[in-house]
């Protein structure tokens, strides 16, 4: 079942952590986000293979845009 | 006096700034990126531009623009307030090739401070006390080692280059250094470009005390007594407080020493705050601030003094306003830090458009405000929203002012922490005085 992992905070994409074909365990970084001089990890909320990765870096996403989609 | 002043900064400090000038008659220049043209300090300055998009790379943090926007204004003069530029030598010494007018200390006292290894060596030549450690930074695993052999454990790895609590690293024990040391060096390497390291012993559960200091150009330098902030999280206060409490007067004594020893030591001159960790009665030298400080209005509660004053002054080249014998320390002062911050979701940043907005006032209330109704509290900035200072003629008076400010503070559209502040002030501990800098990490103020 593929999973949709959501931005729980307002950020800019400082970095992406993983790429199409990780496999993640659960709570690994996905994406890393930074808001208001903070860098918060996205992570995934259980384990998987990355299918997509969603956003690119420096974009702004909102709390519950979609980030990535892992299988 | 400087006759212009262009603020480099934003939100409240570059409103204090913007209101001290005022006071001296000195024309302010605001800068201000596209996310903050409707922010209360471009309005609040004598002129102001615009610098850049929203991302602070590319405005606030961007040499050139803000130094074009000097050029086209005629600013005589540059105060960077704290964060973005303040503590870049670079920058510094940029301004000063400009032909500009640095309100700080000289860029190559920035530099010497700056390098966390420099500074604690030159802090130690002084005669002022620094933590156990590693002589400077080290090269190998091996010698961290040696280092911990010698210290004992636990220990934390720091990157020489580093600052704001980045890239630290604490080690349990022998065992656990391999892989520490691989990866402080490697976040230290990606943090700033180097992953030179140093060791120091862990002080477990210290307290944060800082001496506020000032020097200026004809050699003084003097201390404005200290300040305690030790309710800090992920290594950012949120309380700061003066005098700090229950600290004992012989401890105090020798911070202040210290404190001046060490700023005349590097020739200082303007505002500074030199750091120093406390444990009973063991002070050691954290790392100096080349910079105003956020937390300085409980100096200049406790004290009757204009930190921003001082610091136009002795940049155009006056002595210093005060000799030390008359820099008295008189009631308390209490700051509360608001952060667009959910404390019930571990600090989690909260942007968004402040809605309704109520700010507190009364005796002995004073409101450092960035924001105001309808403004963006963007993604960009430090959540910094504004500033809460108490004073009182007791620190029982100054809390009780304090608790009776923030439940008249209202701010809607965005979470902040006085909901956290307000435990803080009804704790045992914190009105015992009894504070630490891992209390807030180890749950101390949990609802």
């Amino acid at each position: 079942m593929p999973e949709e992992v959501k931005a729980h905070i307002t950020g800019v994409v400082f970095q992406i952590t993983s790429k199409a074909g990780d496999h993640l365990a659960a709570g690994d970084p996905v994406v890393v986000l930074e808001s208001m001089k903070m860098e918060i990890p996205v992570e995934a909320p259980r384990a998987g293979v990355v299918r997509e990765i969603k956003v690119a870096e420096g974009q702004t996403v909102q709390e519950g845009d979609t980030i990535a989609v892992i299988d | 006096m400087l006759p212009s002043v262009l603020v480099a900064n934003r939100g409240e400090i570059a409103r204090r700034v913007i209101r001290g000038c005022r006071r001296l008659g000195v024309r302010a220049i605001a800068v201000y990126s596209e996310a903050d043209a409707g922010w209360p300090h471009v309005a609040d300055a004598d002129e102001a531009v615009l610098i850049g998009p929203p991302a602070a790379r590319e405005s606030y943090l961007d040499f050139e623009r803000v130094l074009g926007a000097a050029r086209t204004t005629g600013a005589r003069a540059v105060h960077p307030g704290y964060g973005f530029l303040s503590e870049n030598w670079r920058f510094a010494k940029a301004c000063e090739e400009a032909g500009l007018v640095w309100i700080g200390p000289p860029w190559r006292v920035i530099q010497q401070m700056g390098d966390k290894v420099a500074a604690r060596r030159r802090m130690r030549e002084a005669g002022v006390p620094v933590v156990p450690g590693s002589e400077g930074a080290l090269d190998s695993l091996e010698a961290a080692g040696e280092v911990g052999e010698r210290i004992g454990y636990p220990l934390m790895l720091k990157a020489a280059a580093g600052g704001g609590g980045i890239g630290m690293v604490r080690v349990a024990d022998a065992a656990a250094l391999p892989a520490a040391w691989a990866s402080a060096q490697r976040r230290a390497q990606a943090a700033f470009g180097s992953g030179a390291l140093f060791v120091e012993r862990y002080v477990t559960e210290p307290r944060h005390i800082e001496v506020q200091v000032f020097g200026d150009t004809g050699g003084q330098v003097v201390h404005l007594h200290e300040r305690e902030c030790s309710i800090q999280r992920r290594h950012q206060k949120l309380v700061e407080e003066s005098p700090a409490p229950a600290v004992d007067p012989d401890v105090k004594a020798r911070l202040v020493d210290a404190a001046v020893r060490g700023a005349r030591a590097v020739g200082y001159v303007n505002a500074g705050t030199m750091e120093f960790i406390v444990q009973g009665r063991e002070a050691y030298f954290l790392e100096m601030n080349t910079r105003l400080q956020v937390e300085h209005p409980v100096t200049e509660e406790v004290t009757g003094l204009d930190l921003v004053e001082w610091q136009l002054r002795v940049a155009s080249g006056e002595p210093l306003p005060l000799p030390q014998e008359k820099i008295v320390q008189r009631g308390a002062a209490l700051e509360c830090r608001i952060y667009a911050e959910d404390p019930a979701k571990n600090f989690m940043p909260s942007p968004g458009v402040i809605g309704r907005l109520a700010l507190p006032a009364g005796p002995g209330v004073r409101l450092e405000t960035g924001v105001a109704e309808g403004v963006q509290v963007s993604v960009h900035y430090d959540p910094l929203l504004a500033k809460v200072v108490t004073r009182g003629d007791t620190r029982e008076e100054a809390i009780a002012r304090m608790q009776a400010a923030l439940d008249g503070f209202v701010v809607e559209g965005v979470r902040t922490v006085i909901p956290f502040h307000q435990r803080v002030l009804a704790s045992a501990a914190f009105r015992a005085g009894r504070v630490h800098t891992q209390m807030v990490e180890q749950g101390g103020f949990n609802a």
